[in-house]
This record gives structure tokens, C-alpha cells and sequence, in this order.
């Protein structure tokens, strides 16, 4: 869990200051489609501040009516503790840029899958210490035997399962038994 | 019974049978066996919670009487809450806790996945997302049952034990009533025949690979909660979980 003031989490409390200063000329308006989407790069998910909401693919869609902007946001867990925050997050971060009422769409269909996190995404998780997401989520068997997990720290597939979760809901937690350290695995849903 | 209210009735029973296991869950916040245990409880619970706010809002909705999610968690009383009995019993051993989690999970297994192919989109969307959660709970609370039940002497007579403790409060999990009957026939909730099935085949292949005897068939089950009649302890959960919205009505700063 970050605390405040971590450097990981600076980008999104410098979006929240910059929130109270919004300057009069910003003309969102002129901001581009691709302008839209590397903002909502520099939000960071709070709980796993190594990648950024769009990299995790919780940001679906982006929608206009007229100037009014609407971004289509999807939870990773039903009981993710962390989806209102996210939600504030990005739409303080388009108030820094000038739209006066950004709006969140929370989509539950189609449901959220670890599928979605970007290949880069993948590669600064596991840069962050957690191992990604193994194999396609369709090929995730009820009762199977887990997936091999290599080790995000040293690389070794001689890794073994402690607990089905984690620190978060999203992760388990698992042990190297080559460099002997402990780390989380993103889970594959 | 419409189809309206049969639908509203049914989305409460989801909702208040997550939020119920999820609160027993959260008594074991600082007590858990072990570190790990507590993580994974406590994550569980937390799934739960959320699912059973999806259900809330959408009940909310078709009851429409100004009632958001949290006035139908906080400020209904036990004979207006739906949850299944087997969600409302006491943590006990962890072998009871483990059990119950299990017979639920196979139940929410199986009526979830159905849930994914529901004529109505909302259900198909929560049910959708919630299955993936549902999935890897069953896996964990069999792989408990398996390990306790084939265990050490000790492990395998006190997850018997749990077993014999619940098995009265799994019949109205497979057992359908006009409600279910109504929705299934609208092709909106689970056909209850293969529902039962279902349930059946895993709990009883997981019993058996775990060295365990399932309760008999016929035995005798306690039902009820489905209509609002529960066992003493709903309303002692109730008690604890409302208390704040209870003394403070409509709090919104904490």
C-alpha cells in the first residue's frame, strides 16, 4: 500500500494540486484523442503504482457528446477497494486539463481480464517485483494444477504457491525456492 | 408471482446471501490461523461485499421506492434479509468455516456460470464478473477440504465433523421454489434440476477425494431463509453490521 508522499504515488498528487490551479486559457477542446489517452497514462493505479490505469486495461473507451467527455472505466475485482479511487483520479486528472465535467462510466461487460494488460505493462510489473499474469485467462482451468511462475526477481521457475491471495485481491503470493524471496503473482482471471 | 417480483426477490437473495458470508468472514479480521489464511479471507469477503453491492444497486432499482444499496444492506431487519441459511452460521472451527465455504462456493459457482448466459443483460454483466472471483474461491475452500479431510487423523475427523455440522443447511441451496421456478422459465436464472445436479457432483466428488462422507440425500433440511425465516444468528450479525447506520442514520463522513 502506498503512503503518501512515496514517489510512486507523486504523479497522482501532482494531478490533484495541479486540479486547483486549472488554468483559465486550457482549451480541452483542442486536446486530441491520442492527447486524451497518454494523460490517462500518467494515472497510476494506487494499489499497484508501477502501471498505469491504461496499461492495466481498465480504461475501456473514451466518449464525447459534443465537448463533454466521458471515459468508460472497468473494475478489476467486484470488490475492488481501489475502482473509486482510480475513478477520482482520472477525472481530476481531465479537470487539470480543463474539462469541467469529465463523466465516468463504470462497465461491468465484457468483464475485466488480465488479457488486457499491455505487453509493457507486463514487463514494468514484473520490473516492480510482480510477476504478470501467465497464459490466457480462457485456459484457466477450475480445478487444474497452477501455472508455472517464474520468479519476477531472479527469474527461476522453481517457485512455489503460499497463498491463493495476496496483498490485494488481484494478487497471490508466492515463494522462490531458488533466491529464497517472496513476491507477488498478479493472478491470470 | 410476476416475473417483476420474482426477479427482485431473487436479485436480494443474491445479494444478502454474498453480504451475510461476507460479514461471518470479516469476524475473522485479526484472528485468522495464520497470515496467509486472514489475506485470503479477508479477499474473499471483499469479493463478496462487492458483489453483493452490484446485486444491491440493481435491486435498488426494480424496487424503486427510494432505497439505494446501502439502505437495503443497512436498514432492512433479519425477516426482510433472503440469504441462504448455510451463509448465516457461525465460523466455529476453521474446518467449519472452510466447509461452509465450500458448499457455498459450489452453489455460486454453478448458479453464477448459469447467470453468464441470463436473458437479462445486467444479471449476465454482474454474473459474469463475479464468476471469475466465484472460480478461484471454489478452488481454494476444495483445496482445504481435500487437504483437512485427507489429512492427519485429527484434520480429517474435525473436517468430518464440519461436514456433519452443515450438511443440514445445504439442502435449500439445491431446493427451488416458485421463485426460482419463475426465473428459470424465463430463462433468467438457473434451471433448478441441473442446478442441483451440478451441486451434487462436485461437492460429492470433492467429499470423496477429500475421504469424507457427505450427509445422506433424504436427510432432514433446514429451509427458510430464502423467505425470510433464519436461524438465531442473523440477527446477532445484523446487530453488529447495522449498528453504525442504525445510531447514526445517514452518515456520510467517518
Amino acid at each position: 500500500m502506498p503512503q503518501p508522499g512515496d514517489s510512486v504515488s507523486r504523479s497522482a498528487v501532482d494531478i490533484l494540486i495541479a486540479s486547483d490551479r486549472v488554468p483559465a486559457n486550457a482549451r480541452p477542446d483542442l486536446l486530441t484523442e491520442d492527447d486524451i489517452w497518454a494523460l490517462l497514462e500518467e494515472v497510476k493505479d494506487p494499489e499497484v503504482p508501477a502501471v498505469s490505469v491504461v496499461e492495466l486495461g481498465i480504461v475501456r473507451a473514451l466518449r464525447w457528446d459534443g465537448n463533454e467527455l466521458s471515459v468508460d472505466v472497468t473494475p478489476t475485482y467486484s470488490g475492488c477497494p481501489a475502482t473509486e479511487l482510480i475513478e477520482e483520479l482520472i477525472t481530476e486528472a481531465l479537470r487539470a486539463v480543463g474539462f469541467r465535467n469529465p463523466k465516468i462510466n463504470r462497465v461491468l461487460t465484457p468483464a475485466w481480464t488480465t488479457d488486457w494488460i499491455t505487453a509493457e505493462g507486463k514487463d514494468k510489473l514484473r520490473a516492480f517485483g510482480i510477476a504478470p499474469p501467465e497464459g490466457s485467462s480462457s485456459k484457466m482451468s477450475l480445478l487444474g494444477e497452477p501455472e508455472i511462475i517464474a520468479c519476477p526477481l531472479c527469474g527461476s521457475e522453481d517457485t512455489e504457491r503460499v497463498s491463493e491471495f495476496g496483498s490485494t485481491a488481484c494478487k497471490a503470493l508466492y515463494r522462490c525456492k531458488e533466491c529464497l524471496e517472496p513476491f507477488d503473482y498478479f493472478k491470470c482471471i | 408471482m410476476t416475473q417483476t417480483e420474482a426477479l427482485r426477490e431473487y436479485l436480494l437473495r443474491l445479494a444478502d446471501s454474498d453480504m451475510i458470508l461476507g460479514q461471518r468472514l470479516c469476524e475473522l479480521c485479526g484472528k485468522a490461523p495464520a497470515l496467509e489464511e486472514e489475506m485470503a479471507v479477508m479477499n474473499v469477503a471483499l469479493d463478496l461485499i462487492g458483489q453483493a453491492r452490484n446485486w444491491y444497486e440493481y435491486a435498488a432499482e426494480l424496487i424503486d421506492d427510494g432505497r439505494d444499496a446501502d439502505k437495503l444492506a443497512f436498514l432492512r431487519d433479519a425477516h426482510d434479509y433472503r440469504n441462504l441459511l448455510l451463509t448465516e452460521q457461525p465460523n466455529e472451527d476453521y474446518a467449519v468455516t472452510m466447509g461452509r465455504q465450500f458448499f457455498f462456493d459450489v452453489w455460486h459457482y454453478f448458479t453464477l456460470t448459469s447467470l453468464t448466459e441470463s436473458s437479462d443483460e445486467r444479471i449476465a454483466g454482474i454474473a459474469s464478473k463475479a464468476v471469475k472471483e466465484a472460480t478461484y474461491h471454489l478452488r481454494r475452500s476444495s483445496e482445504w477440504v481435500k487437504r483437512l479431510g485427507d489429512g492427519t487423523e485429527e484434520s480429517h475427523q474435525r473436517m468430518q465433523d464440519a461436514v456433519d455440522i452443515l450438511w443440514r443447511f445445504t439442502g435449500e441451496l439445491i431446493t427451488p421454489d416458485d421463485t426460482d421456478r419463475v426465473l428459470a422459465e424465463a430463462g433468467i436464472g438457473p434451471e433448478p434440476d441441473q442446478l442441483a445436479q451440478d451441486w451434487r457432483g462436485m461437492a460429492n466428488e470433492v467429499l470423496t477425494q477429500a475421504t469424507l462422507t457427505p450427509g445422506a440425500e433424504d436427510a432432514w433440511m433446514y429451509m427458510g431463509g430464502k423467505h425470510g425465516e433464519h436461524t438465531e444468528h442473523l440477527g446477532f450479525i445484523l446487530a453488529e453490521m447495522q449498528f453504525l447506520q442504525r445510531a447514526y442514520p445517514d452518515a456520510t463522513t467517518w
